[in-house]
C-alpha cells in the first residue's frame, strides 16, 4: 500500500464525462487531490456519495478535486461496468471525477483495498492521509470524526493532518 | 415465527445488523430462535438465494419487499432508509414492519 510521505503513482484514466484525466494534470491545477477508490454497486459508497459531493462542492474553490476511481471487475459485477458508471454519475449528479481503472493497475499501485478508500495527495502529489471519509457510514448526522475534511483543511493550510491513517470501511475491491 | 439471519464476512455491517435485529426483537418483546447462516461461497449464495449481506428473513420472507430476486452472490447489500437515503443496513423500522406482519 502507498505509504504516507510517498508520491502517488501517476495514472491516466477515462472519466465518465468522456475525457481522460492524469494525476499530473490534476496536480497542475489543484492544491490537493483526493483519490477515492469507489464503484457503483457498493452500499457503503452509495451511503457516502452525498458527502463526497458535499466535500467537492465546499472545497472546489480552495483547489481540491475528488477523483473517484472504479477498479472493480465488471465481469463479475456488471453494475460496475463503464456505461453503468456513466449512468450512475448522471443520475446522481456527480460533481466529482469518476474514472475507470479497467486493468486494476491503479488500485494495485495505490494499494486500495476497499470502496470507498481515500488517498489524499497534497499539491506535490505526496500522500498525507489514507483511509475512510469519516467515522459513520450509515448516518451523516452521527459523524463525529470528519477525517477527510480535517486532512484537507490541514493540507490546504500547509500542515500535517492530525490523523493520517484510518481503517477503510466498505466493500472489498473486486479483483479479477 | 422463524427468523433467518444470513451474512457474508466480506461486508462489515453484519454485526450492526445483528444488534439492530436483536434490539427490535427486544423492543417488541418477541422471543424466538434466530437461525444464523454464514454464506462463504457463490455456490452457497445461489443455494440460499442470497442477494447480499446482511439478509434477514421472517418466516421465509425477506424483510425488504423490494429485495433483489435476480442476482445471488457474495456482495454487500444495498438498502434504502425511510427517507430514501442508501445504506448498507436495513433500518430498524423495516425490520419491525416485517416482524409485526407475522405476529
Amino acid at each position: 500500500m502507498l505509504e504516507l510521505g510517498q508520491k502517488g503513482p501517476e495514472f491516466s484514466l477515462p472519466g465518465v464525462d468522456g475525457q481522460t484525466y492524469s494525476l499530473s494534470g490534476l496536480l497542475a491545477e489543484n492544491k490537493a487531490v483526493a483519490v477515492i477508490f469507489s464503484c457503483n454497486h457498493c452500499p457503503y459508497v452509495r451511503a457516502w456519495e452525498g458527502r463526497m459531493m458535499d466535500i467537492q462542492r465546499e472545497y472546489q474553490d480552495k483547489g481540491v478535486v475528488l477523483a473517484a476511481i472504479n477498479s472493480n471487475d465488471a465481469q463479475k459485477y456488471p453494475d460496475d461496468a463503464f456505461p453503468k458508471m456513466q449512468n450512475h454519475a448522471q443520475s446522481e449528479g456527480f460533481n466529482f471525477l469518476y474514472l475507470y481503472d479497467e486493468s486494476q493497475e491503479i488500485a494495485r499501485a495505490y494499494g486500495g483495498t476497499h470502496t470507498p478508500h481515500v488517498f489524499l495527495l497534497d499539491g506535490n502529489g505526496v500522500l498525507r492521509y489514507r483511509g475512510a471519509i469519516d467515522d459513520n457510514y450509515d448516518d451523516p448526522d452521527a459523524v463525529t470524526q470528519t477525517y477527510l475534511r480535517d486532512a484537507l483543511d490541514a493540507v490546504l493550510a500547509g500542515n500535517a493532518p492530525a490523523t493520517t491513517d484510518t481503517r477503510a470501511v466498505g466493500c472489498t475491491i473486486k479483483w479479477k | 415465527m422463524k427468523i433467518q439471519f444470513l451474512w457474508w464476512d466480506g461486508c462489515p455491517s453484519h454485526p450492526e445488523a445483528w444488534q439492530r435485529l436483536q434490539g427490535v426483537l427486544a423492543e417488541l418483546g418477541v422471543e424466538t430462535e434466530i437461525e444464523r447462516i454464514k454464506i462463504q461461497t457463490d455456490e452457497q449464495a445461489e443455494q440460499w438465494h442470497f442477494p447480499g449481506s446482511p439478509t434477514i428473513r421472517v418466516d421465509g420472507q425477506d424483510i425488504d419487499p423490494n429485495a433483489p430476486i435476480d442476482a445471488f452472490r457474495l456482495t454487500c447489500r444495498l438498502y434504502f432508509k425511510e427517507d430514501g437515503r442508501p445504506s448498507p443496513l436495513p433500518s430498524a423500522a423495516m425490520i419491525k414492519r416485517a416482524i409485526l406482519k407475522v405476529t
